[in-house]
């Protein structure tokens, strides 16, 4: 039986989780990307891949980061090296649901979109899938410890820069 | 296939006496996207359809495209793979639709037509009619309905296709120079580790340009430089098929001491700039030489790649006058041990629609095709190395590819 304490604490985790993804968001969508990195534990790992891959069980994925040095050197990449129409993203998150909080590792699920807004204004749903996330407590402060992002569509407009 | 029979005739004429001026109308015009696909994807050209490890048992299939015909690939049950144009011989609908599977018949969904492995027509529901009403005449016969079959070959695991007869073998199609390449990097039995999909919102040949112009490489992806992948130390060139339709570009390591022939990573050029995490560039010499790079295209729209260790083919499939659809095929070797698996998922970070190295062939495309309005009659200039189509021994500086490519594509359409 559900009991009043476990309908608290599984309210309280479920709050502190989707602050944490609306900030995670919201760092993207406000070009804030040098504190992308943040988001993720320093050995934190972060796969795009699409739908057809992940259930093909092959494991190439569009962006792969394994470790904080990598996360960074996809910004520093998108800074510095990397060219392309500039352009904007709007994250829609929903359906979060929990798979597992018995360990000190949360395990969740979710729903996404992205729009992408060009500087010209052509405006699309660029992105739609699902997120499967890791999360875990580093020094009082929820971190992805891992996320992977499935792509429902195979097919990339022009091309994937900014994270997702 | 006699061409003649086939030439719809057209009243585009090359505007000049070379290829290095290209009328920007070849990149709009909707009559010689139509032709492109009458007289080059449907002409005497190898296009290439999937891999033979993709459908490895009898009944497994794969559905892709040669320019925009359907097409499927399927083994039979005695191992033997054939291709077929994807479309019932009755209505024309789609026999097969999902991207792959396992069948022991095709059976169009529409009427139930079914077709044995090999695009033989075997059955014709109510072909009998119904309580001796309706039905087929005699006059139909079976042997005359199948699916249309189409000439493939089977290049070291490569299943590549052609509508023609005329098209000559593989070997001679693309020359032993470049079949030597083929050889020397696809050198074991071969695994899928993924796919992508990228769509360019440009025609199909400015992205096929844009594989043959290694000119544009440390300029246009920068990250080669800020990072300090390409290096003043490597040394490189271009081969050219015969035909000049088909190309090598590749660059090399020059000096590779004992101690790091296995291993060598690449360091920053400018400490601004370095990469946090280096594991991507590292390269396992896996092939036995010290080349780093192999961009091979065989004419139309095949690519192989051989990136440090990241291996794939790239199929461009034209998707309308001005959008086309590149499909990666990202490839290992069968026997890969779990720390190569590893290395290979690192490297793929350079390339793909999200690659360091490749995400900018993806608006640049664009960029020209929203250009090439502002006056069709208009002419780009390839003036890179001249106006010769040679092979290059040193400099990547050139445009000579490009320029073999027009040469390719102007044979084909007879124009």
């Amino acid at each position: 039986m559900t009991t009043t304490t476990d309908l608290d604490r599984d309210l309280a985790m479920r709050l502190r989780i989707d602050a944490l993804v609306a900030d995670y968001i919201h760092c993207i969508d406000e070009d804030r990307l040098e504190e992308w990195p943040d988001y993720f534990t320093a050995d934190g790992r972060y796969k795009v891949i699409t739908r057809e891959n992940y259930d093909l069980g092959l494991p190439v994925a569009l962006i792969y980061c394994d470790g904080r040095g990598m996360f960074e050197d996809r910004i520093s990449a998108l800074r510095t090296a990397n060219i392309y129409e500039p352009h904007v993203y709007c994250h829609m998150v929903s359906a979060l649901k929990i798979l597992d909080s018995s360990g000190p590792d949360i395990k969740t699920q979710s729903n996404f979109t992205v729009t992408r807004t060009m500087s010209e204004g052509d405006m699309m749903t660029f992105l739609c899938g699902k997120v499967f996330d890791t999360v875990t407590e580093v020094d009082g402060e929820l971190k992805f410890k891992e996320r992977t992002v499935i792509l429902d569509s195979r097919r990339i407009d022009t091309l994937l820069v900014i994270p997702v | 296939m006699d061409t003649a029979q086939i030439d719809p005739g057209t009243d585009f004429v090359w505007p000049s006496e070379d290829v290095s001026q290209i009328p920007f109308r070849v990149y709009t015009d909707q009559d010689l996207y139509d032709r492109e696909q009458k007289m080059l994807f449907q002409g005497p050209t190898w296009n290439f359809l999937c891999l033979d490890c993709e459908i490895p048992e009898p009944g497994d299939y794969k559905m892709t495209y040669i320019g925009d015909a359907p097409i499927v690939v399927v083994r039979d049950e005695n191992g033997d793979i054939n291709a077929m144009v994807n479309r019932c011989a009755h209505k024309g609908s789609l026999v097969c639709y999902k991207p792959r599977g396992n069948v022991k018949e095709f059976a169009c969904i529409y009427h139930n037509w079914t077709y044995d492995l090999r695009g033989k027509l075997t059955g014709v529901a109510f072909g009998k009619g119904v309580r001796g009403q309706g039905g087929l005449t005699e006059e139909f016969k079976h042997d005359e309905h199948g699916l249309e079959r189409i000439r493939i070959e089977n290049v070291r695991g490569f299943i590549m296709g052609t509508f023609s007869d005329e098209t000559p073998a593989f070997v001679d199609y693309i020359g032993q120079e470049l079949m030597d390449n083929i050889d020397r990097v696809f050198i074991k039995p071969l695994k899928v580790l993924g796919y992508h999909s990228q769509i360019f919102p440009n025609n199909w040949k400015l992205y096929v340009e844009n594989n043959k112009d290694s000119y544009h490489a440390s300029l246009l992806h920068v990250f080669h430089n800020t990072f300090g992948v390409v290096r003043p130390t490597m040394t490189g060139g271009i081969l050219l098929s015969d035909s000049r339709w088909h190309h090598l570009s590749y660059t090399q390591r020059e000096e590779i001491g004992d101690d790091n022939i296995a291993k060598e990573k690449i360091r920053s050029k400018q400490d601004d700039y370095s990469l946090a995490d280096t594991r991507m560039m590292e390269h396992v010499l896996e092939l036995g030489d010290k080349i780093t790079n192999s961009i091979q295209t065989v004419f139309p729209t095949m690519v192989l790649q051989q990136i440090l260790n990241a291996l794939a083919v790239r199929q461009l499939i034209p998707r309308g006058v001005d959008e086309s659809e590149l499909i990666w095929t990202i490839l290992g070797f069968e026997d890969d041990d779990a720390d190569m698996d590893e290395l290979r998922l690192q490297v793929n970070n350079l390339v793909g629609p999200a690659g360091f190295i490749s995400m900018e062939d993806g608006c640049v495309g664009g960029f020209i095709q929203t250009a090439a309005k502002a006056n069709v009659d208009a002419q780009t200039i390839l003036p890179m190395g001249g106006r010769k189509i040679e092979p290059s021994d040193g400099s990547r500086v050139t445009e000579s590819a490009v320029r073999g490519f027009w040469k390719g594509w102007r044979e084909c359409m007879g124009v």
